[in-house]
């Protein structure tokens, strides 16, 4: 239309032509059409269903008692979570950030090696869609007739089937909502509260979104998930480098493509292994075509491996035509041993670290703990015989699961004395209790402005339990 | 448009640029377009429900009639409700009783902080620290009495002692022996001729014969290391021999609690009283 078109002569026509040919395979898969995937047996299909099974942990683990409560509760009106026999408290959270911190390390260490292996194997949203898509299958028969009956018109059977799938599928969606919830309270107690349906609002509100989005997930929306809502996908398709090792096409070995017929490459032929069956496409949850190379819809599931090693062992070639390879190796160029790879040592150096805090924490949380706040209006107080007073509030947090009567002692100055408060107190369980003292040094003996005190919390009980915490005594300037 | 160039057949604007660049009308993802239509729905409901439009002479209500004030008193009213037993609780007790009992005596160390704050520490400090001519509350030094009775009653009906100025009736001289006596007394000492004087000019009469002043009066007791007026010393208090306190007198020391008797509630004296109490210095 512009006047540059009069020089056609300044297009570079090859290059507009690979441009064009690309685009014949770029597909953007938007979700208008459901991805019926083929469900085949394998060695990748097995070792799915077992990490699959990490899940029943979710399930299950609520009703696992231990010392007569539940194991795992995180009881969030009283602000504490039991995790067997260790009680965290909000002042122990910085545990949790260490343990975000290492599964967060750990995500990207195993991405760095073997790619989205939590995509493939391990995520909610693979896990629930392929229980879905099972008894989708279950229900209505394989990718071919599936396709034939949503295309059908309406009748009583079509209605019947789809009826029933929904009900399980919300089903699913309402064990899973509840089993959430048990975490936060009770197990049992849970339970007749929804049966009951006496459950509190908030119980039922977040049982309404796990229904909502299990079934909007899992049942419609699917690989639409993994392309366009979940940043993760987008995060650990930039942690591959050419060392990680993926679900990859050998494009040496396959190419030229074309079918199985005389002359192929088993007969002297020109022609790679790649038959151009498109059962690798036809597996393919996401609906991806591997053989064009890695790509974001990829969740390296590795159900395509299976896929073709089945070809593979139907036309007598060796297996692995896909294979778990990386970039390097494909291409041939020589490969460097995980051990050799900075990327790796250094996640691993900082997942050590993690875990080492996590540990020093766990043994290290103690059963007391104790802060002085000093008073600072007024610092000090002068009384009539002329002595010193510093006012103090001490906050004891008792981590134990009983009530425990304490003693409180003062060091630091010999003539230092208890003029106001008790040595004896109860320091009430799960919680701080603050405990008012006053403190008194007579004034000739009060030599500096400062003057460092240890104040001591020991069980009344067990002198072997106990909590120090170092402050200071206030005088006026001399 | 030759296939070549259009594998796809993906629908254009008709627009081509240099011949073969052409504009595509690719539609976004189908859920992406639900979740526009579902927000301007979302939008549509909320400003039915909810204040949003700005008018000239004011703004569109919304039918739930939310307004920040009605949150405001909503959310005052879950506060009240959670003060309400103890606020009822307090009304019949005294203030000894309110001191005995350790949960009540907390809630009115932690809600009458407010109250001592506006009433209380514009003259006797945040935290009773005092102030120069105001007395520290924190120390165990009480010119009316320490007990949980009289500071209640030191709040609710306020006080306003008197010392009478000495300037007219003693010598510069005598001036000077009283204040060294007066500072003696604070150390534990005395000094012979002031002591005399002590005696003689009737200091005695409000201050006692040993100087430790009556609580019935309020009369200061003069041998602790406290001083009622800043900053002590022989001027100080050869100042306050001189005027007196209250005497009206030009120059005199001044020295007046005021009542709160009609500024407070019966109930908020009584908070007061106990958080004074329990700065330290109650007896």
């Amino acid at each position: 239309m512009t006047h540059v078109s009069d020089s056609p002569t300044q297009v570079d026509l090859k290059n507009l032509e690979d441009l064009y040919h690309e685009a014949e395979y770029w597909h953007v898969n938007t979700g208008g059409k459901t991805i019926h995937a083929k469900r085949m047996p394998g060695f990748f299909r097995r070792i799915k269903w077992m990490t699959m099974s990490v899940w029943l942990v979710f399930f299950l683990g609520p009703y696992l008692r231990w010392n007569g409560q539940q194991a795992i509760l995180f009881d969030i009106p009283a602000r504490q979570f039991h995790i067997f026999d260790i009680t965290i408290l909000p002042q122990d959270v910085w545990l949790l950030a260490l343990v975000l911190l290492f599964f967060a390390l750990l995500l990207a260490a195993v991405t760095s090696v073997a790619g989205r292996v939590y995509c493939g194997y391990f995520c909610f949203q693979t896990v629930w869609t392929d229980i879905f898509v099972w008894l989708e299958e279950k229900l209505e028969g394989p990718p071919s007739k599936r396709v034939k009956l949503d295309n059908a018109p309406w009748n009583l059977h079509k209605f019947r089937v789809k009826f029933i799938k929904h009900s399980i599928w919300l089903a699913i969606g309402l064990l899973t909502g509840i089993s959430f919830t048990l975490w936060f309270g009770d197990a049992f107690e849970m339970w007749k509260a929804f049966l009951t349906l006496q459950a509190p609002l908030i119980a039922w509100g977040a049982v309404g979104v796990f229904v909502f989005f299990t079934y909007l997930f899992a049942g419609f929306m699917r690989e639409q998930v993994c392309f366009w809502l979940c940043p993760y996908a987008r995060i650990q398709g930039v942690m591959y480098d050419r060392e990680t090792i993926l679900p990859t096409y050998d494009f040496r070995r396959g190419e030229p493509r074309g079918k199985l017929k005389k002359g192929s490459r088993a007969e002297g032929g020109k022609q790679g292994d790649c038959i151009d069956c498109k059962q690798c496409v036809a597996v393919c949850p996401t609906g991806i075509d591997i053989r064009t190379g890695q790509q974001e819809g990829c969740i390296t599931c590795a159900l395509c491996i299976d896929a073709c090693d089945a070809v593979m062992d139907k036309i007598h070639r060796p297996r692995g035509l896909i294979r778990y390879a990386s970039l390097d190796e494909i291409e041939g160029k020589p490969t460097i041993p995980i051990y050799k790879r900075p990327r790796v040592l250094v996640y691993l150096v900082i997942m050590l670290a993690a875990i080492g805090g996590i540990i020093y924490g766990l043994s290290n949380l103690g059963s007391l703990e104790l802060k002085a706040l000093h008073e600072r209006q007024p610092l000090f107080v002068v009384q009539s015989d002329g002595s010193i007073q510093n006012k103090y509030v001490l906050k004891v947090l008792n981590k134990t699961d009983a009530d425990m009567p304490v003693k409180l002692s003062v060091s630091g100055h010999q003539a230092l004395r208890l003029a106001k408060g008790d040595t004896k107190f109860i320091a009430r369980q799960g919680r701080v209790t603050a405990h008012t003292v006053f403190l008194r040094i007579p004034a000739d003996q009060l030599h500096g402005e400062r003057i460092p005190i240890v104040f001591r919390i020991e069980s009344a009980r067990d002198p072997k339990v106990f909590v120090e915490y170092q402050s200071m005594f206030f005088g006026p300037t001399r | 448009m030759s296939d070549k160039q259009n594998p796809t057949q993906t629908p254009d604007t008709g627009h081509v640029w240099d011949g073969n660049l052409r504009e595509l009308t690719n539609q976004p993802p189908k859920w992406w377009m639900n979740t526009l239509y579902l927000s301007g729905i979302f939008v549509v409901i909320y400003f039915i429900l909810y204040p949003s439009i700005p008018l000239l002479n004011g703004w569109t209500k919304g039918i739930l009639g939310w307004t920040q004030m009605k949150r405001l008193n909503e959310t005052m009213a879950e506060i009240e409700e959670i003060r309400a037993p103890y606020e009822n609780k307090l009304k019949g007790m005294s203030a000894a009783a309110i001191l005995a009992d350790e949960e009540l005596s907390n809630y009115v160390v932690a809600s009458a902080k407010v109250l001592f704050g506006d009433r209380c520490a514009p003259c006797h400090g945040t935290g009773g620290a005092g102030n120069p001519g105001f007395p520290v509350l924190a120390d165990d030094d009480w010119l009316y009495g320490g007990s949980i009775d009289s500071i209640q009653q030191s709040i609710s009906n306020g006080r306003k002692g008197m010392m009478p100025g000495f300037g007219a009736m003693l010598s510069e001289q005598q001036l000077d022996d009283l204040s060294k006596h007066v500072v003696a007394m604070s150390k534990g000492e005395e000094y012979a001729p002031g002591k005399e004087l002590f005696v003689s000019q009737g200091c005695i009469g409000c201050h006692g014969m040993d100087g430790k002043g009556i609580q019935m009066m309020g009369s200061a007791n003069l041998t602790d290391a406290i001083w009622r007026f800043a900053p002590g010393g022989e001027e100080s208090v050869k100042y306050t021999i001189r005027y007196g306190v209250n005497s009206g007198a030009e120059g005199a020391r001044n020295a007046v609690m005021p009542s709160f008797k009609d500024k407070l509630t019966e109930t908020e004296i009584k908070k007061l009283a106990v958080y004074v109490y329990k700065l330290g210095g109650g007896q």
